[in-house]
């Protein structure tokens, strides 16, 4: 054992674990700090809650070579302009519902949850709600109804009757809303979004 | 099989007496989590099944959670198990342990009738509280956070202290600085907010840092001890793979975070990072492939435990292959984008889970058996051929890697069809999932379920009866090697 070299120590090893954990960790904390600042809503990559009072698009950017959510003009949600407070609340109560009644058991959102149904970060932007016009009113009654108002595509698989009360339903609505505006870097890829009044 | 073996417990260590109680209540939960995820699986092929009553997202709750905590009691046990023989001294606070270890069961028992019972609340903070937290793995509501908290702290607490008061080792001292972290990580899990992007950012220091950083270097050190126990491999040589394991383990696995960073809103130099941490993680994997084999090798496999050592060699390949290579095969950012959130995921959380994790628990049981029967022989010439643990071996094995590649299947069908051709939109997701390849691979994932399912039940059955009417004492090799090292 006395002609070992260095490199095969047990010392040198606990040593290294030790300050390579160390140093890891420190750059892990460094990068949090800078992420949960842009992360912050209002910030460059997360909306501010009041962007459920407007007009979301998702466009491609040429020189990031994928699409992001562009702000449009005023278009309030159910029609009615919403203080920040009042439209954070509304996207909370939103978010609170979707955790109460466990919607990422079936779908992912961001990507994360499970695979039974189909992902929630673009809902409010997806063409199944067939025109701007109809959108609000058709999320709100599938919501409430899903058993009902089930889309199917073609396939007999439901969501269940989660029994939304209507401000659930509207608040689950203002939550995609306001989710739809996140910068995904991209993703999903290749998202065909509903065509709206002042589409390019 | 007479009473006395089976609540004799003669011989065990006051750690080892608890640790058999986490054993059983993991078994228990590991059935769970098969049985709930047979009723998931089956909901994909005949979605009628069960609709209204026990809705998937229910038997989904319940098949992740499940497994979450059988894993989470199985490693708990493992240390309760070795703490003593480790640090040479008797357990400190072994009645606080007991106490915890009757509450952590409480609490999961009440959770799982909540989440099967009750199932949902209404949309304000009482029913995250009291009901359903809604975010997956750690659905547990609030209260039972608080609870897991307190248990680990204390199970914290005895292991420190018992390696405080008999002699610190490697082992020890790697093990109880990692504990620390996998009670303090939980924190970050623990509170409300209306910010998604903020909210996945801290559950995935849960989620990762646990599953990819402190459970793997836990299963680093529970293999540490079972190569000693299993081979008699020498404890200066096992001590010093594990430092570099960790060493490899962390250096990558901390930064490797940065994968689930793509696409839930963080900046994008987490695509570099995430990318380039993430794609070196399979390099410890490989190192302890290297470890695990060679060790094996040179001692001949001689092992006065052959089921023990037969799971240790399927961690090993497990590990790498489920958690190296599955999670390499999408973790870069050029395909991630594509595959994220599919049946891709599924298939590496299968594989993962069961390769890393499973395998070592179901090893450490083996183990605990032995000395439960008095320490007779596991090894060469077992009563039967040793046909039970052989086939459930086999038919667990065999039945996880046929739901993996079925799912890889369905998910390379979902990600061409859903993803690429028809723009992630829901109609896309939709043709994707009633396509005929797609519901191909669901209809294989199920039948490879029933296999795994059968590995198990036989799995309980040995784990009865192995032994039972063995008489020659085990051979082990351990103190021999202590000496000559």
């Amino acid at each position: 054992m006395t002609n070992m070299p260095w490199w095969a120590s047990e010392d040198f090893w606990r040593k290294t674990a030790i300050w390579v954990t160390a140093g890891m960790a420190l750059v892990l904390i460094v990068l949090t700090f800078d992420t949960v600042a842009v992360i912050t809503a209002g910030h460059s990559r997360v909306p501010a809650y009041e962007v459920i009072n407007k007009r979301i698009y998702y466009r491609m950017n040429t020189k990031r070579q994928f699409q992001e959510p562009v702000i449009g003009d005023d278009a309030p949600l159910f029609g009615k302009m919403l203080s920040p407070a009042e439209a954070e609340a509304m996207v909370s109560h939103g978010k609170m519902t979707l955790q109460a009644r466990n919607c990422t058991s079936c779908h992912t959102i961001l990507g994360n949850g499970a695979y039974y149904a189909p992902d929630l970060t673009k809902a409010w932007l997806d063409p199944a709600w067939a025109g701007e016009s109809t959108r609000e009113k058709l999320m709100v009654q599938f919501l409430m109804d899903p058993v009902t108002n089930a889309r199917g595509f073609g396939g007999n698989r439901r969501m269940p009757n989660l029994h939304l009360t209507q401000d659930e339903a509207r608040a689950v609505v203002a939550f995609l809303k306001w989710t739809s505006a996140i910068d995904t870097t991209g993703f999903p890829r290749n998202f065909r979004p509903i065509a709206q009044e002042g589409d390019r | 099989m007479s009473i006395a073996k089976l609540t004799g417990s003669a011989g065990l260590d006051g750690g080892q007496r608890l640790a058999v109680k986490y054993f059983v209540v993991a078994v228990v939960l590991f059935g769970a989590q098969i049985l709930f995820g047979l009723l998931a699986g089956f909901q994909y092929l005949n979605p009628d099944f069960l609709y209204g009553v026990v809705d998937f997202s229910v038997n989904r709750m319940v098949h992740i959670n499940a497994m979450i905590v059988w894993m989470l009691f199985g490693f708990i046990g493992s240390i309760y198990w070795l703490v003593e023989e480790e640090s040479g001294t008797e357990i400190v606070g072994l009645k606080l342990a007991n106490l915890a270890f009757w509450l952590f069961t409480a609490a999961v028992a009440v959770v799982v009738l909540v989440f099967l019972i009750i199932q949902t609340g209404p949309g304000n903070i009482e029913s995250i509280w009291f009901i359903n937290e809604g975010r997956e793995y750690i659905e547990a509501p609030r209260w039972a956070d608080i609870g897991i908290v307190v248990c680990l702290l204390i199970f914290l607490y005895n292991i420190a202290a018992t390696f405080t008061k008999g002699r610190w080792t490697g082992i020890g001292g790697v093990l109880v600085l990692d504990l620390v972290a996998v009670a303090g990580m939980y924190l970050a899990g623990m509170f409300y907010t209306e910010n998604l992007s903020m909210d996945q950012f801290w559950w995935w220091w849960v989620i990762h840092l646990w599953v990819e950083a402190t459970w793997e270097v836990l299963v680093g050190c529970i293999m540490a001890w079972g190569l000693i126990k299993t081979l008699g491999a020498r404890r200066q040589i096992v001590t010093t793979w594990l430092y570099i394991e960790v060493a490899m383990m962390l250096g990558s696995g901390i930064l490797g975070l940065g994968h689930h960073y793509f696409w839930i809103g963080t900046p994008e130099y987490w695509l570099t990072v995430g990318g380039f941490f993430s794609a070196l993680e399979p390099v410890p994997l490989v190192a302890m492939v290297v470890h695990a084999v060679y060790d094996s090798g040179v001692h001949r496999f001689k092992s006065p435990n052959h089921p023990a050592l037969a799971w240790l060699i399927a961690h090993a390949f497990g590990n790498f292959f489920g958690g190296g290579v599955w999670g390499f095969m999408h973790t870069l950012p050029q395909v991630n984008v594509y595959t994220h959130g599919t049946q891709w995921s599924a298939s590496h959380g299968h594989f993962a889970f069961f390769g890393a994790y499973a395998t070592m628990n179901i090893a450490v049981f083996y183990l605990a058996m032995q000395k439960w029967r008095g320490n007779v022989n596991f090894g060469v010439g077992l009563v039967d051929n040793g046909w039970k643990w052989k086939w459930s071996l086999g038919l667990l094995n065999g039945g996880v890697l046929g739901m993996v590649m079925a799912l890889l299947l369905s998910g390379y069908d979902q990600v061409f069809i859903e993803r690429a051709l028809e723009g992630s939109t829901w109609s896309g997701y939709f043709r994707a999932q009633h396509n005929v390849w797609y519901l191909q691979g669901m209809w294989w994932r199920q039948i490879f379920g029933y296999m795994t399912a059968a590995g198990f039940l036989l799995l309980v059955w040995d784990l009865m009866t192995i032994g039972v009417r063995e008489t020659r004492p085990a051979v082990f090799h351990t103190e021999a090697a202590e000496h000559a090292a």
